[in-house]
């Protein structure tokens, strides 16, 4: 098995919540560094929980799993963080912080990840002027809309220029020039060598990133409509 | 490295409301009780310390002759006797209207005119001793007195005092003991309040670590917001103890108990006081700290 190249490795990995039937079952995929990810899938297939697994929110009931390198399933929890530093999360339900204003939601991993006050607060200006939430610096969460938290989260997501961004379901909650707009994001960071996994129902959403590569859930299984598993990674349908 | 998780602006990752909720109050009360169980402590421990100090070498001597010529002739006797006597750093007859003085609140003046014969009233010498009134000291009185005035009887006056000494040096342990158990109270209250601010922020806890937060890092926000409240709770819990110190300790001055002002506090013994808060203030710190890392362990 090569290790050449690749950012995540699964391996016949299995998921049950407590003692329920297996919500995923032999997932064994290889995602490569600066490629840019779809997950589908109907709601119920399984595409939050792979993406817990991805961000490491949870660990898989069986299986194996390798990120940068680094084996996931026996890593020690002392060094989950530094693992967790190079993932960027937007979460389904955004799970800002309510009590914290946007800016100090979106300066949370670059505080997290030990970056003085007066470096961050321009790179979160600019962030949050690029979402379009420039004069919202300071409203907390609970003010804000759906689609204005959604973009928080995403701002928060990219701002610590992840090696991998994961989103789920990232343009569910905005219009679709903003649904756009974001996935121009994505697109941007990608193109900086930021590997892009994005989980969504959205068919439309597929063909606006041509070079997309789309990884299929049903009920649990992954099948691989675009060859995106296979390596090397067929672009084209 | 402080790395810190607020900002500037005082925005905190954990929200905060300084000194509400019961926490400051909690310390505040413990604080408070520590204080004034110490300062109670010390005070009997100087008062001990200075008595003892005062009456270690002290012997009484008392003439128990019943005739008072005899018992005058004895005393005399033993004053000479006890001049010549190594270790002797001072001694003192002590007069017969002080003897009737301090009988006199129990059976009043004029007894030898009223039953026609004197109260035959020990002849006393206050003798103080270099060293302590050990029982070989004692002993060698004794068999110095012993020829000359058969009738002494030589007591330490330390021997006398015993059981009052044995009370306080109770009460002292039992001071001891009380602050002991208020730390232990503390840390008790700290942990559940931990714990339930653990609970409370659990949402808040798991995002930081998925965005790459430590435990240390999210220990030292719950470690800060409960170091304040005890630094709060802990001024008031001093600022209260030193009230009640100070007015009790005008109340025993007032009485004028020799024990009591010797019990006075000293400078020390303040200073000890005050670092009481700072002490609770970093006992809850680790305690909120400890607790919080071995909560957080449990988490992925
Ligand atoms: N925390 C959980 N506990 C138990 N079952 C869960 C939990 N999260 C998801 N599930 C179940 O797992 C299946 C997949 O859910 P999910 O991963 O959210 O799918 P999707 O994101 O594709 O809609 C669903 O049947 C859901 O009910
Ligand atoms: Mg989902």
């Amino acid at each position: 098995m090569t290790t050449d190249g690749e950012i995540i490795h699964f391996d016949n990995v299995g998921l049950r919540y407590g003692t329920d039937r297996e919500v995923l079952s032999d997932l064994s995929f290889t995602l490569f560094p600066g490629r840019f990810y779809f997950l589908t899938g109907a709601s119920g297939a399984g595409k939050t929980s792979l993406l817990r697994l991805l961000y490491l929110a949870q660990r898989p009931s069986r299986g194996a799993i390798r990120m940068f390198g680094t084996d996931a399933i026996t890593v020690p929890r002392s060094r989950l963080p530094q693992l967790r530093r190079r993932i960027g999360v937007v979460f389904q339900d955004f799970r800002l912080i309510p009590h914290l204003s946007a800016f100090d939601n979106v300066a949370l991993p670059l505080r997290v990840g030990g970056h003085r006050e007066e470096d961050l607060t321009g790179p979160v200006r600019d962030i949050l002027d690029w979402v379009g939430l420039s004069d919202r610096i300071d409203a907390r969460p609970p003010t804000l809309s759906g689609g204005e938290q959604q973009r928080v989260a995403i701002a928060r997501a990219v701002i610590a220029r992840p090696a991998m961004l994961v989103a789920d379901e990232p343009t569910g909650n905005v219009d679709p020039d903003m649904a756009f707009k974001l996935i121009r994001l994505f697109e941007m960071l990608n193109r900086q060598g930021t590997t892009v996994v994005v989980a969504t129902h959205d068919l439309d959403l597929l063909r606006k990133v041509p070079d997309s590569l789309i990884m299929r859930l049903d009920r649990g299984r992954l099948s691989d409509p675009t060859g995106a598993l296979r390596y090397p990674p067929r672009k084209t349908l | 490295m402080v790395r810190r998780l607020f900002n500037a602006r005082g925005a905190e990752l954990i929200p905060q409301a300084r000194m509400s909720g019961p926490m400051p109050w909690v310390i505040a009360i413990m604080v408070a009780m520590t204080v004034i169980a110490l300062a109670a402590g010390l005070a009997l421990g100087n008062a001990v310390s200075s008595a003892k100090a005062e009456i270690e070498g002290g012997v009484t001597i008392q003439i128990l002759e019943p005739r008072a010529d005899m018992r005058a002739e004895q005393a005399r006797r033993a004053v000479d006797s006890i001049k010549m006597l190594p270790g002797i750093s001072g001694f003192r007859l002590v007069p017969q209207a002080e003897l009737d003085a301090l009988i006199e609140p129990w059976l009043g003046t004029g007894i030898g005119t009223a039953t026609g014969s004197a109260i035959p009233v020990p002849a006393l010498i206050d003798v103080r001793l270099k060293g302590p009134a050990t029982p070989k000291a004692l002993s060698t009185i004794e068999t110095a007195l012993k020829p000359i005035a058969p009738s002494a009887r030589v007591d330490a006056q330390s021997n006398w005092l015993k059981p009052v000494f044995d009370a306080m040096v109770s009460l002292q342990l039992l001071a001891i003991a009380l602050v002991a158990l208020l730390a232990l109270a503390l840390t008790a209250a700290v942990l559940l309040a931990a714990r339930t601010a653990l609970g409370a922020n659990r949402d808040t806890i798991e995002i930081v670590h998925l965005l790459g937060g430590t435990d240390t890092q999210v220990a030292r926000v719950f470690q800060r917001s409960i170091g304040y409240d005890a630094a709060g709770g802990g001024t008031v819990g001093l600022a209260l103890a030193l009230v009640v110190i100070l007015s009790l300790g005008r109340r025993f001055a007032g009485l004028g108990a020799g024990l009591v002002d010797n019990g006075a506090l000293n400078w020390s013994d303040w200073l000890l006081l005050a670092v009481v808060p700072v002490l609770a203030t970093l006992l809850a710190m680790i305690t909120a700290r400890l607790t919080v890392l071995h909560a957080l362990r449990k988490m992925l």
